[in-house]
């Protein structure tokens, strides 16, 4: 079985500042995957690089088999055009710690958006569809809303299914509850649990330590742009080997 | 609260706020009765402006004016001539102006440096000389090139091809153009990058996200100077009546030379002016509300809303006075 994501030694740098310093790791199909560390330590980052919002400067990044961003012809790279790239991105779900929902278009009209537009769906088939998903979510009643009318929690709820709508095969959550009120941050982490238990690949850049233990199947703790430690989320959180992990799991937990 | 009860004279001590919490009973306290501010100020500065609009009045009473000349010529068939060709020139100016400005506003974001750098120079030109002067300058363009030669397109001595009319738009449209790329790039940086990576990420080519989910956005901040660059627009074409194009200043201007009512001809066309921003002024009201969906909450009340409004909740101030 072919690893949903896999990286090889992949570097990112920001001009001189290098952020991403060499990571490795696998991550398996209906695997909920979690990222933690300290901020600056480059997760998000790399996070931003599996759908290309980031380009790397050195190392490999499949997703589902594919190099992401490039070609490869013999020992050559050809960059892809941005609609090859657009392509590669229809099958990778994201949910962003400010939502980012299209303020102009209903909640409906957010999740309808990519399959009309992108996937040439009609609009009746994409609305039923979209009208399933937020059931899903619990907000078929605000579907006619504007986002600013939504509190935080349902913003990103309706993100969540803006991102299923196009039925990705992976799922990436930047910090989806940071930028929460801490009594709406269950709501939103309730809709990933389900999420998780339907199969979906997951990868959650997250400080939810009990949503890491209880949901993960594997953790990775990064710090300095690089892999520190990881194996399954209850090992490393309670039984932490390295001296940087004990450091901040103690400020954490 | 404590503070605003202390001053009432026989008010209960401060330990009744204290006890109302731990009160079983919630009683409701008193409704607040509070002599208003008074605002003499307010009185003082309304009858200075009445009184000076009264002394205006008084001196246009004794103007030596031909009131009649007014009406008389509001709706004269060459004055009604000039605003026509007014709003021609208008639309037409702002229409060019505005497709001009979007190419600029993309050459100059754009990753182009050659493009970027022609669009700096375009608008650092074009903003950076007066309008009268541009229309000066085009309708002289024959001095110095006799013959307009485009090649296979079009030859034809530059007098022929330069009329008022196209000298008058071409240095309109062409400054505006320089205006709506600021208008334009302005409205498009100020669309969140989260929304061009939130596009990205559900699979939207670069061109669609900028259709779908940039512009969007970016018109609600780009049509309100739009309207205002309209408005101004109308006024500023009056200008083109300095090389002779027949708007409405300078058909009133024409007027006036043979029949000596210069005052008279010049208020019909502040007349028809003041119509026309007016009128343009309420269509932007509803331009922008339009776009502000998703923006704000709830969309402001249109004028007829907000007299509706007005009208239903007349009787129910009637009714509470009444019983109070």
């Amino acid at each position: 079985m072919t690893a949903m994501v896999k990286a090889e030694g992949v570097h990112k740098s920001f001009g001189a500042v290098e952020v991403l310093k060499g990571i490795d790791l696998e991550v398996a199909p209906r695997e909920v995957f979690c990222l933690v560390g300290p901020s600056g330590s480059g997760k998000s980052t790399f996070l931003r690089c599996i759908n290309h919002l980031e380009q790397i400067n050195a190392g490999r990044l499949y997703v589902d088999g594919h190099l992401v961003g490039y070609r490869q012809k013999g020992d050559k790279l050809y960059e892809l055009k941005e609609k090859e790239v657009a392509a590669q991105r229809k099958d990778i779900g994201m949910v962003f710690q400010r939502f980012n929902l299209f303020p102009h278009m209903t909640a409906l009209g957010n999740v309808m958006e990519a399959p009309v537009q992108v996937k040439g769906e009609s609009r009746s088939a994409a609305r039923d569809r979209a009208m399933t998903l937020l059931e899903r979510v619990g907000l078929a009643d605000k579907a006619k809303n504007y986002p600013t009318q939504l509190s935080g929690g349902q913003q990103q709820r309706v993100a969540i299914a803006r991102a299923l709508a196009m039925e990705p095969k992976l799922m990436l959550f930047d910090e989806p509850t940071s930028a929460l009120d801490p009594e709406l941050v269950g709501e939103v982490l309730d809709v990933m649990r389900d999420l998780a238990e339907s199969g979906m690949t997951m990868i959650v850049v997250t400080h939810e330590m009990g949503f890491a233990r209880e949901v993960g199947d594997s953790l990775v703790f990064m710090d300095g742009g690089v892999v520190v430690e990881s194996g399954h989320p209850r090992e490393v959180l309670t039984n932490p080997q390295h001296a940087r992990t004990q450091a901040f799991l103690s400020k954490v937990l | 609260m404590t503070e605003k009860n202390s001053p009432g004279p026989a008010d209960d001590n401060s330990a009744g706020p204290r006890l109302s919490k731990t009160d079983t009973a919630p009683v409701r306290p008193e409704a607040i009765k509070a002599i208003p501010v008074r605002h003499p100020g307010r009185w003082v500065s309304g009858l200075l402006v009445i009184a000076l609009l009264v002394l205006l009045g008084m001196a246009f009473a004794d103007a030596q004016v031909e009131w009649g000349d007014i009406p008389e010529y509001l709706f004269n068939d060459r004055i009604m001539k000039g605003v026509g060709n007014t709003l021609l020139i208008t639309v037409l100016s702002m229409v060019i102006g505005v497709l001009l400005g979007v190419l600029l506003a993309v050459m100059k974001l754009s990753k182009n440096p050659v493009t970027s750098v022609f669009a700096n120079l375009y608008i650092w030109l074009f903003r950076g000389t007066p309008v009268l002067l541009q229309l000066l300058l085009w309708y002289n363009l024959a001095l110095i090139f006799p013959i307009l030669n485009l090649g296979p397109f079009y030859k034809n001595e530059m007098t022929e091809f330069m009329t008022p009319f196209m000298a008058a738009l071409l240095g309109l449209a062409l400054n505006e153009a320089a205006y709506m790329a600021e208008i334009v790039r302005g409205g498009v940086q100020s669309v969140d990058e989260g929304q061009t990576e939130a596009a990205h990420a559900l699979g939207m080519s670069p061109g669609r996200t900028m259709r779908r989910v940039i512009l969007p956005q970016a018109m609600r901040v780009i049509v309100p100077p739009t309207g205002n660059e309209f408005i101004n627009m109308l006024k500023t074409s009056s200008l083109a009546s300095v090389i002779t194009f027949a708007e409405v200043t300078y058909v009133g201007r024409q007027i006036s030379a043979t029949e000596l009512n210069v005052m008279e001809m010049l208020f019909v066309a502040a007349i028809w002016y003041l119509f026309l921003t007016s009128v343009f002024s309420v269509i932007q009201f509803y331009i922008e509300r339009h776009y502000a969906k998703g923006s704000v909450r709830n969309l402001p009340p249109t004028p007829w809303q907000k007299v509706r409004a007005a009208l239903s909740r007349g009787p129910r101030l009637a009714g509470t006075r009444e019983t109070s």
